[in-house]
């Protein structure tokens, strides 16, 4: 028996809007499994204490203070290098081999695997260069990991700059480095700073990459030359080990809430960036 | 068709030399000529208007004199222009500075995305201006040379592109005029305003004049008639002829200057 | 011809730099910019570097083609963990395109706008959420799934395929929607015209004109779901034999690195690495096609995501 067209297009469309109602409900599952269960955990006092007896008792803050200085650290190395690549390949040259080879460089970077980048940064920051498990080894390692995403969000920034905002400062007598950060940063803010809210996002989620570089210090860190354990990694080794369950959620509703929040605020900056440009 | 010379290059000046003089210009963008053999001379203070067909150059010879073609990685150029009797295309000529002496307003108004005072304070901030109250003051005088500060003066501070289009391209005169340019490019800056905000235009050009050289490019050949002192007609890259507006109009030398003028192509 | 002008009339280029650019910022940039190049590199070379020399010591053959992982034995084949990674990502891909593409194209053909603007973000939120977070759900929900109801131990080649299936779901998608989104609107509308249903439409003539596209997004999922490696140690039961059912544990490349790095030293360490080379060996071979078939379609396209 043959279907007709118009059947045919019923079920195909109810197929795909039922594909897209699972992926929607398994979003919202997830979000909210883990809030139900760590929402009630998250005190006061877990987010100002550290933990003790292995992280089955207390709280979080070393982590939360060792997440916040890997990720600020790996972004403020990854967005000025990144934001200059894109400036060079937007404003500074042309389509030909130099564009090329930055460009391949940036897409191979994008795919490496996070346990690669784990690995050159736990033989070249933490053994080759001394660095040991540190912030700073597992910042180092981040800001390479993100530095693609920069590039890649801040060159379709600067591009969606109006040409004629060019003509118009050059005719004003800029020099091309005036036109460039009086201008064209000026109005690609808003879509940069949305790659770089999102590369935090990403730094904060990484766990593979900073186990091996950053290490697994529960103590407070007090310099970017100590090793230190960011959430992500708190919440797979105290769920792994069946540590503590209740902390367990408790990390991980942090983690969903910073995530939530960070895609939150990158998505109204990329509406005023639409609404700007348009 | 013959190299056509400007007609009036070969009589003095009273005593004043030409605020620009156009020898032998030719451009391309690649392969594609788009100007050649231009002779052309532009007075102190005088209203040149630059009329002819779409694509016959007139905007390319207009950004060739600010240099603005060769953000183009194609663009190429021969022959010679002279600002105040020195080569723009000289090794000693700071473009910056150049473009600050030779102003341009494009077709579509382009205020950038800042407020008013910020659009007029860009170019006297490039140029290294950074006291408040000489600022304010190239603000006030800049937008009241383009016939705009009585209906901006009280929010200067709000976004420059919530004007309404006239006001825009004022306020992109204004922009200009914040750095006290000698010479003046307009480019159709007309096309797309009603009669009123046209008529304001073309006062402050009227107005502008006294202090500098205006060339004027432009569609509208009644706009050429009202408000020129001289008219140069392009023509596939060539220009055809150049006198007094009214010599022009009324009795041109050129059988395709007449059929342009009375409407038979373009 | 440019060049004949040029002699012929006596057309000059402008003689300044091409930018009337500084000179030092210029290059200054240009140095920042080559730091992924060079980042990519360095990488590489450390990789190698450290993982190279074991695979010669051991034999290229036995390294690859043996099953054998006995670090203490200095018995280094990892036969097993490829199998692992291959079985486990070919079961993400069948989840990843099943779901992703379905999104794709109800976002781009079907979906109203008020909706795309609901989807679109949930898609990109599920990227942003930490592949720890998927593999704790995997383990607390749907592992205990799979024992009570389809047998064998419930950490298993089926469970890291879901994981990893919905993982990889915002790459496929977000990729996908882009290449159908370029093909012209005259295509589609053509098609109609002669009177297909819009279904028809998207899987004859859409779909096609697009093909190259979903490939590269298809292949740059595959890169996804087999570089991941903190979700896929938790669901996937880590034993080290050749799987042969989707309900069998399993031993990927990239957890065989996670779970022994912290203990590893001497050749065991040099033997990880050298996983670590194998997985990046493949990456790169994924990377390039995925590259190549959609620079194909769009030049200078930045594609990766």
């Amino acid at each position: 028996m043959r279907i007709s067209p118009k059947h045919s297009q019923r079920i195909a469309v109810t197929v795909m809007w039922a594909i897209a109602g699972l992926t929607l409900a398994v979003l919202a599952f997830i979000i909210s499994y883990i809030l139900w269960h760590g929402l009630r955990h998250i005190t006061w006092t877990f987010l100002t204490e550290p933990p003790q007896s292995m992280g089955r008792e207390g709280g979080v803050l070393p982590m939360i203070v060792g997440t916040l200085w890997v990720t600020g650290l790996a972004v403020l190395i990854a967005a000025p290098v990144g934001i200059a690549a894109a400036i060079y390949l937007t404003e500074y040259t042309r389509e030909g081999r130099m564009t090329a080879i930055i460009r391949f460089g940036a897409d191979c970077l994008a795919g490496i695997p996070s346990i690669i980048f784990g690995l050159f940064g736990f033989v070249f920051f933490v053994i080759t260069l001394g660095m040991g498990f540190s912030i700073l080894s597992g910042a180092l390692t981040l800001a390479l990991m993100v530095l693609p995403t920069i590039i890649r969000t801040s060159e379709e920034a600067i591009r969606a700059v109006p040409k004629s905002y060019r003509d118009v400062s050059f005719g004003l007598g800029s020099t091309r480095w005036q036109m460039v950060t009086w201008v064209v940063l000026r109005s690609a803010l808003p879509g940069i700073c949305t790659g770089v809210v999102l590369s935090i996002g990403r730094s904060i989620s990484e766990t593979a990459a900073v186990m091996l570089t950053a290490g697994s210090a529960m103590g407070f860190p007090h310099s970017i030359f100590e090793s230190s354990r960011t959430l992500s990694l708190h919440f797979y080794i105290l769920s792994r080990e069946g540590i503590s369950m209740s902390n367990a959620y408790a990390t991980a509703s942090v983690l969903i809430l910073s995530i939530l929040g960070i895609n939150l605020f990158a998505y109204w900056l990329m509406r005023r960036f639409v609404a700007k440009a348009v | 068709m013959t190299q056509v010379l400007d007609i009036d290059q070969i009589e003095t000046t009273g005593g004043e030399g030409p605020k620009v003089l156009v020898r032998g210009f030719g451009a391309a963008f690649g392969g594609n000529e788009v100007l050649r053999g231009i002779n052309l001379q532009i007075r102190p203070r005088e209203r040149l208007a630059i009329i002819g067909p779409a694509s016959s150059g007139k905007t390319t010879f207009l950004r060739s004199l600010n240099r603005l073609n060769d953000l183009e990685h194609s663009f190429s150029h021969s022959g010679r222009i002279l600002l105040d009797g020195q080569d723009i295309q000289g090794s000693d000529m700071d473009v910056a500075e150049l473009r600050r002496r030779v102003g341009m307003v494009y077709a579509v108004p382009i205020p950038l995305p800042w407020s008013i005072y910020d659009n007029i304070a860009y170019g006297p901030r490039l140029a290294g201006i950074r006291d408040r109250y000489h600022l304010d003051e190239i603000v006030e005088s800049s937008l009241k040379g383009a016939i705009l500060w009585d209906e901006v003066k009280d929010r200067l501070r709000t976004l420059a592109t919530n004007l309404s289009g006239g006001q825009q391209q004022r306020l992109c005169l204004a922009r200009v005029l914040a750095l006290e340019p000698e010479l003046l490019l307009l480019d159709e800056p007309c096309s797309g305003l009603d009669p009123i905000s046209t008529a304001k235009i073309e006062d402050a050009m009227l107005e502008l004049k006294r202090k500098y050289s205006i060339v004027l490019v432009t569609n509208n050949t009644k706009q050429a008639a009202r408000a020129s002192d001289r008219t140069a007609f392009f023509f596939m890259g060539q220009l055809v002829e150049c006198g007094p507006t009214r010599q022009v109009f009324t009795n041109p030398a050129n059988q395709r200057t007449s059929d342009y003028i009375t409407g038979h192509f373009g | 011809m440019t060049t004949a002008l040029t002699q012929t009339v006596g057309l000059t280029r402008p003689k300044t730099t091409r930018f009337n650019a500084n000179p030092i910022i210029r290059i200054v940039l240009m140095l920042l910019a080559l730091s992924a190049m060079s980042g990519l590199a360095i990488i590489t070379l450390f990789i190698f570097k450290e993982g190279v020399p074991i695979i010669a010591k051991v034999g290229f053959r036995h390294f690859l083609f043996s099953s054998n992982w006995y670090p203490l034995e200095g018995e280094f084949g990892i036969f097993s963990m490829i199998m692992g990674s291959l079985a486990v990502t070919a079961g993400a891909m069948v989840v990843g395109m099943v779901f992703g593409l379905g999104c794709a194209i109800l976002l781009t053909q079907f979906c109203p706008p008020r909706w795309v603007s609901i989807i679109k973000p949930a898609i990109e939120l599920l990227a942003g959420i930490p592949s720890v977070v998927y593999g704790f759900i995997g383990v607390a929900i749907l592992v205990p799934f799979i024992r009570d109801y389809l047998g064998g131990p419930g950490l298993s080649v089926l469970a890291s395929s879901i994981v990893l299936g919905v993982m990889t779901l915002p790459t496929i998608t977000s990729i996908s929607v882009d290449a159908l989104q370029a093909v012209p609107r005259t295509y589609g509308e053509g098609s109609i015209a002669l009177g297909a249903t819009e279904w028809q439409t998207t899987y004859m003539v859409i779909l096609k004109a697009a093909r190259s596209g979903i490939v590269a997004a298809v292949i740059l999922g595959m890169g996804r779901a087999i570089g991941e490696t903190m979700a896929v140690i938790m669901v996937a039961g880590n034993t080290l034999d050749v799987p042969h059912s989707i309900l069998d544990p399993v031993r990927t490349l990239t957890s065989n690195i996670a779970l022994e790095m912290g203990y590893a030293a001497g050749d065991h360490r040099k033997a990880l690495f050298a996983t670590g080379v194998t997985l990046f060996v493949i990456i790169m071979i994924l990377n390039t096609i995925a590259l190549t078939v959609s620079r194909r379609r769009s030049k200078g396209k930045v594609l990766a995501k």
